[in-house]
């Protein structure tokens, strides 16, 4: 009987590819840089994680990674099927298979799913398993709570319509049970080193920004990979190979985030879901964003900085840090320099940074006494989906309720995330009421020019652009039009915070 | 074998988990893909028209061919026997050979050491294709005159001289559109090689006789020498009844060339460009109404895109005209459907198989008229519900039996608050000028059996062992929906096993032929009376000996609580001791047992007839709010009623309900194809087509199922439930077509088009408060 461990495998070198995966050390021969961890384990017989899409969009693939968080060391499920092999170099692996040996009794989250009728052809069940596992021994979700709602985003279920499988969830989350599971997370081991050549591709992991920053200026043309949950995409849906990765995931320096002064000074390879946490009280507009971001399985890969440097015009959180007046840091071997928001986006999925730099860091000022701010997604589908609109807003009141200062920025509206200044000149000056608003979507409706596609029209986003900035006054003057951002609730009707937020589930 | 239950207790009408749940939740439940690769194995892929319509001039393979880890690329040419598949008419080929007819459209197969490999040797294929005009839509096929079939046309009465005279009439149309199955685990089969040149093919299908029959075609060879097996499905829908076949008989050819084992598997995106879907619709509706609301008559033309070729697309049809009714008398009608042919993929069956889409029609109407005349929707429903004398005729000349409508919706109006929650909704709305409520009510009537009546027949082979074991073989397949479990109840029920020595096998052409595919709802209906069937021969045979072994007559001889015992005495012996006795005496422990629906026939030309052998029915209530700022909604509450007779397994019966339900709610809300002006599909995976997740399920679902609804003739007093429920989420609809009007002035038509995204539900609000609100 194998006991599962999370820390690190003994005998940890840089230059072969070691992990353990499901207590076991897991020595792979036969991979490449962009093998990803779901056509590993298939390949090795282990079929219980599935294949749904291959695009980290259905969970059915889901495995769980040891790993330090806010709220302690938990297993966080994640999506194989983007998941580079090497990126796991020293770490814990667990999967469906591991969680319970021969003679032995279930896991609670596998009984809860048979007593509750979780599964119906089951093809989804191994990956909503290691979600509920995840919740198990998270102790946030021992109350009820978005953190719950979030925790089922990223699976999808064809056949059952949920309702069993929410109640699976309700019977073990945050249960935390003294069992072998909980035993081994006491001290989950980092990403390790590995520099390895294969089959004359490179990849190459360092554990310092020095060594990054290094590699970066003796091949600019390596890719950077973070998180992989963009990049890995390309590997499984466009089938890319690269001469060189130069995978960020080892450098524990670029990782957390804090406040300096009136400044949250974020690490670029902060997992989504850790700047989630970081954020609920001390900018609720980023946090509101995050919370419309992706699934939680995505957010604990996915990084801030892939998710800026990605520079896609529909990416969510671009448009919070132009409204917000962020900063971003970015280093070369020769130094570093910042680079305000507004400059950072150039052009159509282009950034200002040079082939040898990498983002390590992002400023983010804090909400000033006087500041007004709200973060919307308008997407097809509530949970786990890209952004038709995504709209950030930021207004400093004065005592009167005139605008000294406004920045709106917006994705979805144009080739790049971009400021909306017509409609931000509209409103400076003027009282924030329905009447400016309304000059403000004249501007806007002057300033865009969106495209139509498969997300939508152009006239409907427009039209959507314009009625969330009534939306935002409406937010506000619910509040009162206190300086703030409202709180929002995944079960709210829509990605506006005008309802009062719904009570627990009857 | 099935999780340890405490024996004894009869598991029929019993709640029960899925009988592979245990599996499931270890990951050890073995889908085709998850089998071993046997030694040798190939994998195969296609390579697809990138146009909707051409014609393929020449072919270069060499390049592709010559890549490292390609073993043969194939093409039509290759192909040993027919070229040509399809449920109904075999008008599909498996590799086109010259005309190509949508995009997606296999015309090569490549046969690789690896998916890598076959990925780069596709790259390389060069096809000169000459492009043709494509119809891309139901108006291009009208305009064009493409259809796949005739005009089949249901009458009764004169209905147009009733519109005509009519006090009140409305006339409009609908549009429904397709949806994707999205069943988890997409399209794939693993066929292997067996002694003497035949075949194993392990298929995800929903049909394994049609797959061994294809496969035999595709090969030139008889359907003996093919065996189809099917482990389990991770989702059928109906996407896997006919279109399963494609990828078997792709990968049985690719086996037949190389002489090695091949495996198959649609990748997500080649799944969703490569097969059929739900149908979409798009109905002319002409009705009149007396003053108080009565229908008096009804005409409506149906055309539904059928895709290239014919597939099911004709059934389809047919069940859509058979529901267009619904749970409404219509005194006097005209209905006509027709096919119309498409460059886009074949469309097949999904779950309700045209009902759904049948059904949306008659709501379109009722909501409409409701609208536009002041009636209160649910009081408009209640007076043209089925019921009452010369009020229970279908459109087809069938007697709505067993009629309990009007007990489910009187009995979910009043648990569910209809009436107090309607008032709470006006209220709100009336305070409230950004968000509005909807509240309503919709009902279902839904048809069980095969419109096809020769399809209303299976098989079931029971195998007992002298141990007290029985293996369990008949033609259905499990695809989640729980058949199996249900079968092993019955067949626990019958014989008086426990049902922990109940073993289902994997569904094989080997032991029951020539099946019907799992589909339509009758799984149990028509594989658990086979069952029973089999079990009765079984007894008969058994029960002498029992009677012996008890000293008593043979009357007296029950099976059951895990033994076989006298009902007088309550003396007993153990299934170990009969079985193995039967066999000391020589008495055969193996049955095979087969059933055919009695008393349905249609006949199409008139338009007449008894297609069903029973009729399902349920009602909704859905609340939804509206933002009338973005067009996003929330479901606030759902509430169910559901007709399943007198369920064998009632949990997994509200499984299927509650299922179903999401389903729909994904058709009607979310789920939109997207085709670009070439017949490209721009919506080929889920980061672009949004099925529903588990947040857009409302916190309160209340499902029930009606009780005392025994249904006669129907193995334990059941009924099917896979697709009824489907149609519970058009409540949805009603709901936000109540939440739009709320935005406008009374008496005005909402302009909802479906599915009821937010764009469309902007477009509504819009269109109901005269323009945008900036
Ligand atoms: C299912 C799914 C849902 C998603 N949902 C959303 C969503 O709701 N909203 C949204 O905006 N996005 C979404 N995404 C996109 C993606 O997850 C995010 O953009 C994510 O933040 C990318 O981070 P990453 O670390 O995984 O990036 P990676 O894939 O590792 O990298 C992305 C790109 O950034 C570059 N890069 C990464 N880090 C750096 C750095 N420090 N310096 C320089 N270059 C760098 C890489 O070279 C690469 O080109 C989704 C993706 C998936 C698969
Ligand atoms: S296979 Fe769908 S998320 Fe990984
Ligand atoms: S049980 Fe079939 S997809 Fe979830």
């Amino acid at each position: 009987m194998t006991t599962p461990t999370a820390a690190a495998p003994p005998s940890l070198s840089a230059d072969a590819l070691c992990f353990t995966l499901n207590g076991e050390l897991e020595r792979p021969q036969s991979w490449a840089p962009t093998t990803t961890l779901l056509s590993y384990l298939r390949a090795t017989g282990r079929t219980g994680s599935k294949e749904g899409c291959a695009e980290g969009d259905c969970g059915a693939c889901a495995v769980a990674i040891a790993d330090n968080s806010a709220e302690g060391p938990i297993f966080r499920a994640t999506n194989s099927c983007i998941l580079l092999l090497g990126s796991l170099h020293g770490r814990a692996v667990l999967t469906v298979e591991g969680l319970t040996q021969a003679g032995e009794a279930a896991h609670p989250a596998q009984a809860a799913m048979v007593a509750a009728l979780g599964s119906q052809c089951g093809y989804c069940t191994p990956g909503f398993v290691m979600s509920l596992v995840e919740a198990t021994y998270r102790p946030t979700l021992a109350a009820p709570g978005w953190r719950r709602e979030d925790q089922l985003a990223g699976n999808l279920c064809r056949c059952t319509g949920y309702r069993p499988i929410r109640e699976a969830l309700d019977a073990v989350a945050g249960s935390r049970p003294a069992d072998r599971f909980a035993a081994a997370l006491c001290s989950p081991a980092p990403a390790a080193a590995l520099h390895v050549v294969r089959d004359g591709e490179r990849f190459d992991q360092p554990a310092t920004l020095d060594e990054a920053l290094a590699l970066r200026a003796a091949d600019p043309a390596a890719r950077v990979v973070a998180g992989a949950t963009d990049l890995g995409l390309e590997v499984t849906l466009k089938g890319r190979r690269w001469p060189a990765l130069l995978s960020l995931e080892a450098i524990a320096a670029l990782r957390g985030a804090w406040v300096e002064g009136q400044t949250l000074v974020v690490g670029a390879t902060t997992r989504l879901a850790d700047l989630e946490d970081a954020t609920e009280h001390s900018i609720p507009a980023l946090h509101r964003m995050l919370r419309y971001f992706g699934a939680r399985a995505i957010k604990s890969r996915g990084t801030i900085g892939g998710n800026l440097c990605t520079a896609s015009p529909i990416g969510d959180l671009a448009p919070v840090m132009l409204a917000l007046g962020a900063e971003l840091v970015a280093a070369r071997v020769s130094g570093t320099r910042s680079i305000p928001a507004d400059d950072f986006w150039t052009g159509y999925r282009s950034t200002a940074l040079t082939p040898d730099e990498l983002l390590t860091h992002i400023r983010v000022p804090l909400p000033g006494p006087r500041a007004h701010q709200a973060a919307f997604k308008l997407s097809r589908r509530r949970e786990l989906d890209i952004s038709t609109v995504a709209a950030a807003f930021h207004l400093e009141l004065d005592a009167s309720g005139r605008v000294e200062r406004a920045r709106l920025a917006y994705g979805g509206m144009g080739p790049r995330p971009l400021r909306a200044r017509g409609a931000e000149d509209a409103l400076v000056g003027a009282t924030f009421d329905e009447s400016s608003v309304r000059a403000a979507a004249a501007a806007l409706e002057a300033e865009l020019r969106p495209l139509s596609d498969h997300r939508g029209s152009a006239s409907y986003r427009m039209r959507v652009a314009k009625n969330l900035l009534l939306g935002f006054l409406l937010e506000r003057q619910k509040d009162g039009l206190r300086a703030g951002a409202a709180a929002l609730d995944l079960r709210h009707t829509g990605t506006l915070a005008l309802d009062a937020a719904p009570g627990a589930r009857p | 074998m099935n999780a340890p239950r405490t024996p004894a207790a009869d598991p029929l009408h019993q709640p029960a988990p899925h009988e592979s749940a245990h599996l499931h939740v270890r990951g050890s439940a073995l889908y085709v893909d998850d089998l071993p690769d046997p030694p040798g194995c190939l994998i195969a892929r296609a390579v697809t028209s990138p146009l909707a319509h051409g014609r393929l001039r020449a072919l270069d393979l060499r390049a592709a061919r010559a890549t490292p880890g390609v073993i043969r690329v194939l093409t039509a040419a290759d192909i040993p026997g027919h070229n040509a598949i399809g449920p109904v008419v075999q008008d599909e080929p498996v590799l086109a050979a010259d005309l190509l007819s949508f995009v997606g459209q296999p015309f090569a197969l490549i046969l690789a050491t690896s998916l890598e490999a076959a990925d780069a040797a596709a790259a390389l294929v060069v096809a000169e294709i000459d492009p043709l005009p494509a119809i891309l839509s139901i108006a291009e096929a009208l305009d064009a005159g493409s259809f796949l079939t005739a005009p089949h046309t249901i009458c009764r009465g004169a209905p147009g001289a009733a519109i005509d005279e009519a006090p009140l009439r409305v006339e409009g149309s609908l549009a429904t559109g397709g949806q994707d199955h999205f069943y988890l685990e997409t399209q794939a089969a693993l066929v292997l090689l067996e002694e003497s040149g035949s075949f194993r093919v392990l298929s995800s299908t929903q049909h394994p006789s049609e797959v061994q029959r294809e496969v035999a075609g595709v090969l030139g060879l008889p359907s003996a020498m093919v065996s189809c097996e099917v482990p389990r499905l991770g989702g059928g829908f109906g996407g896997k009844e006919s279109q399963a076949s494609g990828t078997a008989c792709l990968a049985a050819l690719g086996a037949w060339a190389t002489g090695r084992p091949v495996r198959m598997r649609l990748r997500r995106g080649e799944d969703m460009r490569q097969t059929g879907k739900r149908h979409p619709f798009w109905a002319r509706y002409r009705a009149g109404f007396s003053a108080e609301g009565d229908l008096l008559g009804l005409e409506v033309e149906l055309w539904s895109d059928g895709g290239a070729t014919l597939d099911l697309s004709g059934a389809v049809m047919d069940r859509a005209l058979f529901h267009i009714d619904n749970a409404c008398f219509v005194p006097a009608l005209r209905f006509v459907g027709q096919v119309c042919r498409t460059n886009l993929p074949s469309n097949t069956a999904f779950r309700g198989f045209g009902g759904p889409q049948g059904v949306a029609v008659m709501q379109a109407v009722l909501d409409h008229a409701a609208e536009v005349h002041g009636f209160e929707p649910l009081a408009l429903l209640r007076r043209n519900l089925y019921g009452g004398p010369g009020r229970d005729r279908a459109p087809y000349g069938q007697q709505v039996q067993n009629n309990h409508l009007h007990t489910i919706i009187d009995k979910l109006a009043a648990d569910a608050d209809y009436a107090g929650r309607c008032a709470a909704a006006a209220a709100f709305n009336a305070q409230s000028p950004h968000r509005k409520r909807g509240v309503a009510l919709h009902p279902v009537k839904f048809g069980i059996s095969f419109t096809k009546s020769f399809l209303n027949q299976a098989g079931a082979l029971v195998l007992l062992y002298t141990d007290g074991s029985a293996q369990l073989n008949h033609g259905g397949t499990e695809m989640g929906q729980g058949l199996h479990t249900k079968l092993a109840a019955v067949l626990a029920h019958e014989l008086g096993l426990d049902p922990a020595a109940v073993r289902v096998m994997r569904t094989s052409t080997e032991k029951v032929p020539n099946t019907s595919p799992t589909a339509a709802s009758s799984g149990t209906d028509l594989n658990g009376a086979a069952v029973q069937d089999a079990c009765q021969t079984l007894r008969a045979r058994l029960t002498p000996l029992a009677a012996t072994l008890l000293g008593c007559p043979v009357e007296r001889v029950r099976y059951g609580g895990g033994g076989v015992y006298d009902a007088e005495t309550g003396a007993r012996v153990t299934h170990k001791t009969l079985f193995s006795k039967a066999w000391m005496e020589r008495i055969s422990l193996a049955a095979t047992g087969y059933y055919a629906t009695p008393g349905i026939a249609y006949d199409a030309d008139q338009g007449q007839g008894t297609p069903f052998y029973y009729y399902a029915y349920g009602a909704a209530i859905a609340e939804v709010e509206l933002c009338g700022l973005t067009g996003e909604h929330r479901l606030r509450r759902v509430d169910i009623l559901h007709d399943a007779g007198n369920p064998l397994v009632p949990t997994i019966d509200v499984g299927q309900v509650e299922g179903a339900f999401a389903q729909g709610l994904g058709w009607l809300t979310t789920e939109e194809l997207r085709w670009d002006g070439a017949g490209r599909l721009l919506t080929a995976g889920p980061s672009t087509y949004k099925i529903p997740t588990a947040g857009d399920l409302p916190l309160a679902l209340h499902v029930a199922l009606l009780e005392g609804a025994e249904n006669p003739g129907v193995v334990g007093g059941s009924k099917a439930v896979g697709e009824p429920p489907f149609m519970h989420a058009l409540a949805v609809v009603s709901a936000l077509r109540r939440a739009v009007a709320a935005f406008g002035n009374p008496g005005a038509q909402v302009q909802l088009r479906l599915p009821a995204t937010g764009e469309a539900l902007l477009d509504a609000v819009d269109a109901a408060r005269g323009g945008p609100l900036l």
